[in-house]
């Protein structure tokens, strides 16, 4: 079936000045920021970006945004599969509020999320006195930025996952069961199989929220220049310091991801929808 | 294999699903399961497979007690009533997917695995089928294919839920006659559930015929087709195989 097409050229003013004024809005909003993140970053040559990209505070933020997303993309993953699969296949008291608690974080400014875990893990906080004589330091370090990423994404891999384990409905392990497969071969060769598009475009989304991360994490990091600096919050700072130059570097990094996410989005999504 | 259905009742909640029921199937026998819907087949078919438990009663398999194994201890052939084909799988893989989950020391090596596909595909008669995807088979190669994957374990029965139930009435003559002539060859004792009294009486040794009720499901009678036909035992069969 042909679905119906206007042909703008043919047709009258309206949907044409509609049509100029979204592709304009689009170059306006969307495109223009981007050409002029890579237009600044490189503004003053390939060197100077160079420098600015091997400035060890700058790697040190790659780094620790690289190592941030290492750990909570797999969590986030093992997560969004169980939580899917436990919704999907069982019935059991307090199953609908599950369902309401796995999205709470999208319904939640992630500043809320970072100052519920500073209120937690702080050196005032619940847990505080506790991690203190414990010698560990949750706050102001690699933990409470993983902690507060976590939160943030964790609904990303479950709600893709699950609307896909519900209409598929649980025939095809049982089936496998009755081929005489064990609890694990059945996920491994027949659920994860199923569910893999729906996973890896959940998985993607992740990473990209993982790596982009600010409000949540500025509130636990402390911004200690080089050492809890993530690399969202490396360019507040740079621009801060007004070297613009260094800020839009950094910045092109975080844009060049986004745009891998975005193919790897889109490339994922056609799969999905076989 | 000889099974005996002893007292087994099931509720769900607080639904009952089957009032104890009492049944023996001779060895080698093709059974149906006849009755309406919500009459408590499915749930008994699903018992015999080791899907669902009862709440009381024992199940035994040539005088052994199974009530307690489990599903995979059971080696049920087991045709779901949508097939449950694995949907991204050839069909070869399908087929061999109960030997390639067998524990390494009783997998059968590759060879051997494609022989024994290739001969299930032929007892389908469905030879050049095996690298196809389900979506791409007709209802009636679907259910056969299942089938055949259900046969591959070399199981000690078969249980078919509505075997012929998404199939329009021409396919379902056809696939009717392939299910008798897979029993006869196999000699497996098999159980299928159907709500078409045609379909139970013309096709099988031994007819259960079964209707539901608030307390549960439970059997009106057991007795040869034409048995059943001549001296149906109660109001409910005489109407239920006249309908
Ligand atoms: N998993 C289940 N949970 C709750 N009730 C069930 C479940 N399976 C079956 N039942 C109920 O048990 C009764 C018998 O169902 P079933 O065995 O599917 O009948 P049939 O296959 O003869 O149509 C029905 O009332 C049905 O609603
Ligand atoms: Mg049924």
């Amino acid at each position: 079936m042909q679905a119906a097409t206007f042909n703008p050229t043919q047709t009258s003013l309206v949907p044409r000045l509609l049509i100029g004024l979204a592709v304009a809005l689009t170059l306006l909003i969307v495109v223009a920021p981007l050409v002029y993140i890579f237009a600044r970053a490189f503004g003053e040559g390939w060197r100077v970006y160079a420098e600015n990209l091997l400035n060890p505070a700058t790697l040190h933020a790659v780094w620790l945004t690289t190592i941030t997303a290492l750990i909570v993309v797999p969590v986030n993953i093992a997560f969004g599969i169980s939580a899917a699969w436990v919704v999907a296949r069982f019935r059991f008291p307090g199953r609908s509020l599950l369902v309401t608690a796995i999205e709470i974080p999208f319904s939640i400014s992630p500043i809320i999320a970072g100052i519920c875990y500073l209120l937690l893990y702080g050196r005032q906080g619940l847990l505080g006195p506790w991690l203190a004589d414990n010698d560990l330091q949750v706050m102001f370090a690699l933990p409470g930025i993983v902690l507060v990423t976590m939160f943030v994404t964790a609904p990303f891999v479950a709600r893709e996952v699950l609307p896909l384990m519900q209409a598929q409905g649980s025939d095809q392990e049982q089936a496998a069961v009755t081929l005489g497969a064990s609890g694990w071969q059945v996920f491994r060769r027949v659920t994860l199989p199923n569910i893999k598009w729906a996973l890896l475009y959940g998985a993607v989304l992740c990473t990209a929220r993982a790596v982009g991360e600010f409000g949540g994490v500025s509130v636990v990091s402390g911004n200690i220049r080089g050492q809890t600096n993530t690399l969202p919050l490396h360019v507040e700072l740079l621009f801060n310091d007004l070297n613009a130059t260094g800020a839009f570097a950094a910045a092109s990094v975080l844009t060049l991801l986004a745009l891998v996410a975005l193919v790897a989005k889109t490339v994922l999504e056609a799969r999905k929808a076989r | 294999m000889h099974i005996e259905i002893d007292e087994i009742a099931k509720t769900f909640g607080t639904t009952a699903a089957l009032h104890p029921v009492s049944l023996s199937l001779p060895s080698g026998a093709l059974v149906a399961l006849l009755g309406p819907s919500g009459s408590g087949k499915t749930t008994l078919l699903r018992i015999l497979g080791g899907l669902e438990f009862p709440t009381s009663g024992r199940v035994l398999f040539d005088g052994q007690d199974a009530t307690g194994l489990s599903v995979q201890e059971r080696r049920a052939g087991f045709v779901f009533q949508s097939y449950a084909l694995f949907r991204h799988m050839t069909v070869f893989d399908n087929i061999a997917y109960g030997l390639n989950a067998r524990p390494r020391a009783s997998r059968p090596n590759k060879v051997e695995v494609a022989r024994r596909v290739t001969r299930l595909l032929d007892l389908i008669q469905l030879p050049d089928i095996g690298a196809r995807y389900p979506s791409q088979l007709s209802g009636g190669q679907r259910q056969r294919v299942a089938l055949a994957r259900a046969l591959a374990i070399e199981p000690r029965m078969l249980l078919l839920d509505e075997p012929f139930g998404a199939l329009d009435a021409k396919v379902r003559k056809e696939l009717r006659q392939g299910l008798r002539d897979i029993h006869d060859e196999t000699g497996l004792t098999t159980v299928f559930v159907t709500h078409d009294q045609d379909e139970a009486m013309e096709l099988a040794d031994l007819v259960v015929v079964m209707s539901g009720s608030q307390s549960g499901g439970r059997i009106e009678q057991i007795g040869k087709p034409q048995d059943i036909r001549s001296k149906p035992a109660s109001a409910f069969v005489r109407e239920f195989i006249a309908a």
